[in-house]
């Protein structure tokens, strides 16, 4: 029975790896400007995971192979080199590869957590709840209205509290509720949860952040395709968690500059 | 290494009566079945639970008669509602980590051959063993009355993330009772844990043999051993976050809870808390429960291993000191659960590298264990296709981890089945690999029968394949971007990838029925088994010095005395290529050696 669990394991290895190999599941298409080097360190660490698992897979099976279920009596050899050559390959091979896989990796890393925000960059504030989210421009005058949580109204519309009655700053903010961006500009979203944990995750845009309620996060990005792509949360927030979603619309400039009168005049 | 004296201190007497002999007994050995039965029932549970949610996940219109019958509210006309899919989520992870993976391969085999392996007569504190696996039991039942209360099990994940779990019934079905059964049930299990590991540190340090040093104990026990201070560690650190989380919901306190939330369209009355610091305590305990779960099984494929090959491995003190490093580094890494989740961007990074380190010593183990094949007379058995099984496991699941230590490659796979996967693999399916192994080995010590080893093969062929093709496509749709914890895909982009879910609801069915050959073969050999003679595998370690099933005193009143490193195969010894631990004869390299 060795031989045919040596045969298992090496089929195991083969048909594990062709649905990568055959590109059979692609990452969707990358509409960001730091994407690329997310790709290409998934794209790496998959060439390294991958000969990992089948080399291992397959030395395990070359073992079971020619070892298991030998004749009585036969003579036991030891492995050249015996422990020292495990521990060397491990630190040598494995260790440093892995480690510096992860140092290269940062660089994708910093570029969304340690750049700053660009001074031009569009602010949109985004309010994730159960089970939407909200998008918020702060219209001509650049600065958003104060958010007081017992003004907020579902009912009528006032998703954030605003208090466009008393604050000045509240009456042009515009909300949304699908992401509207222009194209190859930054945008900075300004992220707080209503009620509980949401996240936000925008496959195409190489971008997951969760919203912490009674935290104020913030994330930046630039996409660099129009066109409609799906915002889907992903930190369990309740019953209708897998129904929560939005839409990010990347638009041209002048497309978005229309949008935005639209919304003003509304 | 103590002796006679102190072992004497822990002389019980004999069991009388039923009570005393089945139910509350202090023998570690009954203890330890209890546990394992515990840990059957659970696993079964989970199994089921897992069935259906991913039957509904493909076919959401199916109807499942029975389920209505189980619960109107949850499946009113038999079809799952979406919060049900949540209830049932939930309860199959806090099943499976805390009631199986805790309790099988760490306190069911832990309790029942540590102390013999050491030569101890049972474990150092027998009342408080028995009081561990009571107050366990006490665990499972509070957790397993959320299906029988109205409101139903809590929808918000075995992490229970706050501020979901925290406030009450506003949060959703389940999160009114459901959720503080849930914090309650957790809380006692960390009690019942933490005796559980005291009493292993206890017995390991102070009730070895004479001759049985440390570097002389079995490498099963070892893992035991370090399991259990892992165990000290993390319980004592979920025990309290369980309190907080019960004051938050019952005491109107604000521990996880921050001001300003309007949930259900309520301010909610609480200000101050926050909700990482929830994920961080619970991580804390979370990451070091993953090495709860495997640790042990891998000290138990070693010991399974060596006795298959007829060698030692490379190097037994290697294995222990990877265990140990695997053990310490667990304590740093938690934080890689917490990439996406708001914390510093700087601890991610912090965090990153213990977690990528932690490859070395895994890589050790695996290439310890891969060497150790070379020149082997290997056995193939029932045992050990399952310990060879666990190395093509756990090599599966731990490449899988080199992409998800890093931050960056975590922003577009965290949260996607590619997660589901990779844990699914190493700390479910490897750790239950070595629990089968375990029991295909030690059953005819434990019940005085051998297994039947036809069904036993036939159950190692379906759960190998089926466990592949069940876990390795998770791995291909998180790739494209496919988020867990939905209880249908309503995105048009998944449509093209509907039949691969529908592949792995096939292959999880086939592969859960044929469990039932596992149950079967325990079930059917524990009565009709052929008789196990005491040492079926030509073993070296003490349990096999003794009769099958073992004596209530375990070696019948006699001390038994150490003379060797646990592992004397391929040597000439007087029974054959092996000598065991208590045997006084000289070791004689088997020739060619």
């Amino acid at each position: 029975m060795g031989k045919l669990l040596a045969i298992v394991l090496v089929l195991i290895a083969v048909l594990s790896a062709y649905p990568i190999v055959a590109h059979m599941f692609v990452l969707p298409e990358d509409i960001s400007t730091h994407g690329h080097a997310i790709d290409d360190q998934l794209h790496e660490t998959m060439l390294e995971a991958g000969l990992s698992f089948v080399g291992a897979q397959i030395v395990l099976a070359v073992f079971v192979w020619g070892f298991a279920d030998r004749k009585k009596g036969s003579q036991l050899k030891n492995f050249p080199g015996g422990a020292k050559v495990a521990v060397i390959a491990a630190f040598v091979l494995v260790g440093t590869e892995v480690l510096a896989l992860g140092v290269l990796g940062q660089e994708a890393w910093a570029e969304v957590y340690f750049t700053p925000a660009k001074p031009n960059a569009i602010q949109v504030q985004v309010q994730a709840e159960q089970f939407a989210y909200y998008f918020r421009y702060a219209g001509p005058d650049g600065k958003f209205g104060a958010i007081h949580p017992d003004k907020i109204d579902e009912g009528n519309q006032n998703y954030f509290g605003l208090d466009p009655a008393n604050e000045v700053e509240a009456r042009d903010d515009i909300v949304s509720g699908e992401l509207v961006v222009p194209v190859n500009r930054e945008v900075q979203l300004l992220m707080h949860a209503k009620d509980v944990g949401h996240s936000f995750y925008v496959r195409e845009l190489r971008l997951q952040q969760d919203f912490v309620p009674g935290l104020d996060l913030s994330v930046h990005f630039t996409a660099t395709k129009t066109g409609k792509y799906e915002i889907v949360c992903t930190q369990l927030c309740g019953l209708g968690h897998y129904n929560m979603k939005a839409y990010l619309n990347v638009m041209s400039e002048e497309d978005y500059e229309k949008w935005l009168k639209e919304q003003a005049a509304q | 290494m103590q002796e006679g004296s102190v072992q004497e201190a822990h002389v019980h007497a004999p069991p009388g009566g039923f009570l005393r002999k089945y139910v509350f007994s202090l023998d570690h050995k009954v203890i330890g079945k209890q546990y394992y039965a515990l840990a059957l029932v659970a696993v079964f549970t989970g199994m089921i639970l897992s069935w259906l949610m991913r039957i509904h996940m493909v076919w959401p219109n199916a109807k499942i008669p029975l389920l209505e019958l189980f619960s109107k509210n949850g499946a009113p006309g038999g079809v799952m509602t979406p919060e049900y899919y949540l209830s049932l989520l939930t309860m199959h992870g806090t099943l499976m980590v805390f009631f199986v993976l805790t309790n099988a391969p760490f306190a069911a085999f832990g309790n029942y051959f540590l102390p013999i392996q050491i030569g101890a007569e049972d474990m150092a504190f027998p009342r408080f063993n028995m009081m561990s696996f009571w107050t366990t039991f006490v665990a499972w039942v509070v957790l397993m009355l959320a299906f029988f209360i109205p409101d139903g099990p809590p929808i918000a994940g075995w992490t229970e993330y706050a501020p979901l779990s925290a406030v009450g019934k506003d949060a959703g079905p389940g999160m009114q009772w459901g959720a503080s059964l849930w914090g309650i049930s957790i809380a006692i299990f960390c009690v019942a844990s933490l005796l559980g590991a005291l009493n292993f540190i206890a017995t390991t340090l102070d009730l070895r043999a004479k001759g049985m040093t440390l570097m002389r104990m079995p490498l099963c026990t070892w893992a035991w051993f370090i399991t259990s201070c892992i165990a000290l560690l993390a319980f004592a650190v979920l025990f309290p976050a369980c309190i907080l989380l019960i004051l938050d919901r019952h005491a109107g306190t604000s521990f996880f809870i921050p001001g300003g939330l309007v949930i259900s369209d309520r301010l909610q009355p609480h200000s101050g808390g926050s909700p990482l610091l929830w994920q961080h305590l619970f991580w804390f305990f979370g990451h070091p429960e993953v090495y709860i779960a495997i640790l042990p099984s891998m000290g138990i494929v070693s010991h399974i291993l060596v006795n298959s090959m007829r060698k030692p491995l490379l190097s037994a003190r290697v294995v222990i000191y990877s265990m140990m490093s695997i053990g310490f580094l667990s304590y740093m890494v938690w934080g890689h659960h917490m990439f996406v989740s708001g914390m510093n961007p700087m601890s991610s990074l912090a965090f990153s590298f213990p977690t990528l380190t932690i490859t070395i010593p895994a890589t050790v183990l695996t290439l310890i264990w891969l060497g150790s094949l070379y020149g082997s007379n290997l056995q193939i058995n029932s045992a050990s296709l399952f310990a060879l099984g666990f190395i093509s496991m756990f090599v599966a699941g731990g490449v899988s981890g080199f992409f998800l230590a890093q931050p960056s490659i975590d922003i577009y796979l965290h949260a996607t089945y590619f997660v589901v996967g990779h844990f699914h693999l190493v700390m479910g399916v490897a750790s239950l690999f070595g629990v089968f192994a375990g029991t295909y080995f030690w059953f005819p010590k434990m019940t005085g029968r051998m297994m039947s080893e036809p069904l036993g093969k036939l159950h190692f062929w379906i759960t190998f394949v089926g466990a592949y093709c069940i876990f390795m496509p998770f791995h291909y749709l998180g790739l494209i971007g496919n988020v867990r914890r939905y209880q249908s895909f309503v995105d048009d982009f998944m449509a093209p990838y509907i039949g691969w879910h529908k592949f792995v609801t096939i292959a999880a069915l086939i592969t859960g029925a044929g469990q039932l050959v596992f149950l079967y073969n325990l079930i059917y050999s524990r009565f009709k088994g052929r008789p196990a003679p005491e040492n079926p595998w030509n073993a070296t370690s003490l349990e096999w010095s003794i009769p099958s099933p073992p004596p209530w005193n375990n070696f019948g009143g006699k001390h038994p005395i150490v003379y060797h490193d646990p592992y004397q195969y391929g040597v000439k010894g007087s029974k054959g290529d092996f000598v065991m631990q208590d045997s006084p004869e000289h070791v004689v390299a088997a020739s060619g050696d």
